[in-house]
């Protein structure tokens, strides 16, 4: 990223800690419009605990966390969450429709317009026609998809992703992969995305953080020299996919020690 | 498919204990002054309903037990939602509560009978008593049981303390609440039932009690069986409404049920 783009989140000397535990310890990293940054990293190293922090979720116990060059004080409209736990994170007694117009509603929203903002994050999402289904009537890859547009009708600048994909089979998995690339092409969403898979960092994103664990920090940060659109196959082909891939591995095995 | 074929196969062990009674009341007739005949038994059902004597009792015990119910349900409700959402409150509140809700609600019925004398108030204030314990115990848990990541949802999505309540908290809570209601409502069944039988001159307990002991053993069972079926009626009732109105909440709704 050139260094006259202004980030739009920016960590500096970031530390939390749980009582007298330190999870995370001198975050420092930006994050620029329109990247697709993953953090990969050893169990426990604080990666989600990152993810809270972007949201607003979470103080810092020292430095700053800033959105566009303002201090992070709570959750923010611009900054959206997707959780792993669809199936928690999806009211049970609220269709399709009903899940998506909840953000509109809080964001207040009037009626009209919300009924064709559904439709369109619906559509964009690949739930066209399912609108009258409940969370439990839909598939797993369904209910994430249906809390990827609820997610989007807060119109975010940034979309906050926690192993979304950790609990889906390898096919839907690889087909919202390739939907989630399409949708950040097409919106120009930022995307930070917390994951344990290393094959699907490289593959989603321009730029993978590194984490070692005890306490959480940064290794290193990886950049992802491979072309865009990307494609499962040719893409997982590719020389420097494979190289990125080992150089992964050995980073994540090594922290285990 | 079960649902269009009734199946009756399950009544015929009742049936046939009562043709077995029948036919063993013929075999060997006694003037007893517990049992009766099934034939008596039915004569003394259609006695009771042609002289308007058991629509009247029947009205007296329900009025009691549902007027108790109303009030007690509410009231618990209310007291264990807010123990659900304030601890320090369960916690100051622990040993009055504690030490109230263990008096035996038959112990009752001379303090009440000395407040209110005979009749449907002093009835309707020991079911009240009665029915609240189980009604609290029961919203305290499905205020704790709401779904942690939906409130982490709230806050994302920046939803007001009222917001949250509307639309979170109370659909949330509102289908075990009414498991509560089916629950409360048989143990003021009991209770309603109990308090005639023991004291008080009303009702469908106080008319078994005084056939029993003007030797009108066909009434006194006709009652008793009449009794049975009003309140398994009661429960038909919640039950094809709760079905009705949670069919998408109750099964995978992140609960213990």
């Amino acid at each position: 990223m050139s260094t006259a783009m202004p980030a739009q989140i920016s960590l500096a000397d970031v530390d939390v800690s749980f009582g007298s535990k330190t999870v995370l310890s001198g975050l420092n990293f930006e994050v620029f419009k329109g990247e697709v940054i993953s953090i990969v990293g050893a169990s426990g190293c604080g990666k989600t605990t990152s993810l809270r922090l972007l949201a607003g979720l979470l103080a810092p116990s020292g430095g700053s966390v800033s959105f566009e060059g303002k201090p992070v004080r709570g959750p923010r409209r611009e900054t959206a969450i997707v959780f792993q736990d669809y199936g928690k994170a999806l009211l049970p007694w609220r269709t399709a429709e009903g899940n998506v117009s909840l953000a509109l509603e809080v964001m207040g929203v009037p009626g009209p317009e919300r009924r064709s903002r559904i439709s369109e994050l619906l559509a964009l999402t690949g739930l066209a026609g399912h609108h009258d289904k409940y969370p439990a009537q839909m598939s797993g890859g369904m209910q994430q998809r249906l809390q990827i547009a609820r997610a989007l009708a807060q119109d975010p600048a940034v979309l906050l992703m926690d192993e979304p994909f950790g609990a889906l089979d390898a096919m839907t998995r690889q087909s919202l992969q390739d939907e989630l690339l399409d949708l950040s092409a097409r919106t120009g969403v930022t995307i930070y995305f917390v994951t344990h898979d290393l094959e699907e960092a490289i593959y989603l994103s321009d730029r993978i953080i590194g984490l070692l664990p005890n306490p959480g920090r940064i290794g290193r940060i990886f950049d992802v020299p491979l072309p865009r659109p990307r494609d499962q196959l040719i893409t997982k082909e590719d020389r420097s996919f494979l190289a990125l891939r080992h150089e992964l591995y050995d980073f994540v095995k090594g922290s285990e020690h | 498919m079960s649902a269009r074929k009734p199946d009756f196969r399950p009544f015929a062990v009742p049936l046939g204990l009562v043709l077995l009674w029948e036919a063993l009341m013929l075999a060997f007739p006694t003037a007893s002054e517990t049992l009766a005949p099934p034939h008596a038994v039915i004569l003394g059902f259609f006695g009771i309903v042609t002289d308007g004597t058991l629509a009247l009792q029947t009205a007296q015990t329900l009025s009691s037990a549902l007027g108790g119910l109303a009030i007690g349900f509410t009231l618990g409700s209310l007291l264990g939602a807010a123990f659900g959402l304030w601890r320090w409150f369960d916690r100051a509140m622990q040993i009055s509560v504690e030490s109230v809700r263990l008096i035996p609600s038959v112990a009752l019925i001379p303090l009440s009978m000395m407040v209110f004398g005979f009749g449907t108030r002093m009835e309707i204030t020991i079911v009240a008593f009665t029915t609240q314990w189980p009604a609290m115990v029961l919203a305290r848990a499905a205020v704790r049981e709401v779904e942690p990541r939906l409130m982490e949802v709230a806050t994302v999505l920046q939803m007001s303390l009222l917001q949250s309540a509307t639309k979170i908290v109370l659909p949330s809570i509102l289908p075990r609440l009414f498991v509560s209601l089916r629950l409360t409502a048989g143990v003021a069944m009991i209770v309603a039932i109990t308090v005639e039988v023991a004291a008080n001159p009303y009702g469908l307990g106080a008319a078994i009690l005084a056939a029993q002991i003007s030797f009108r053993p066909e009434v006194m069972l006709a009652t008793l069986i009449w009794t049975g079926v009003v309140g398994a009626g009661i429960n038909q009732v919640l039950l094809t409404t709760q079905n009705r109105l949670f069919r998408h909440s109750l099964p995978g709704g992140g609960g213990s049920e």
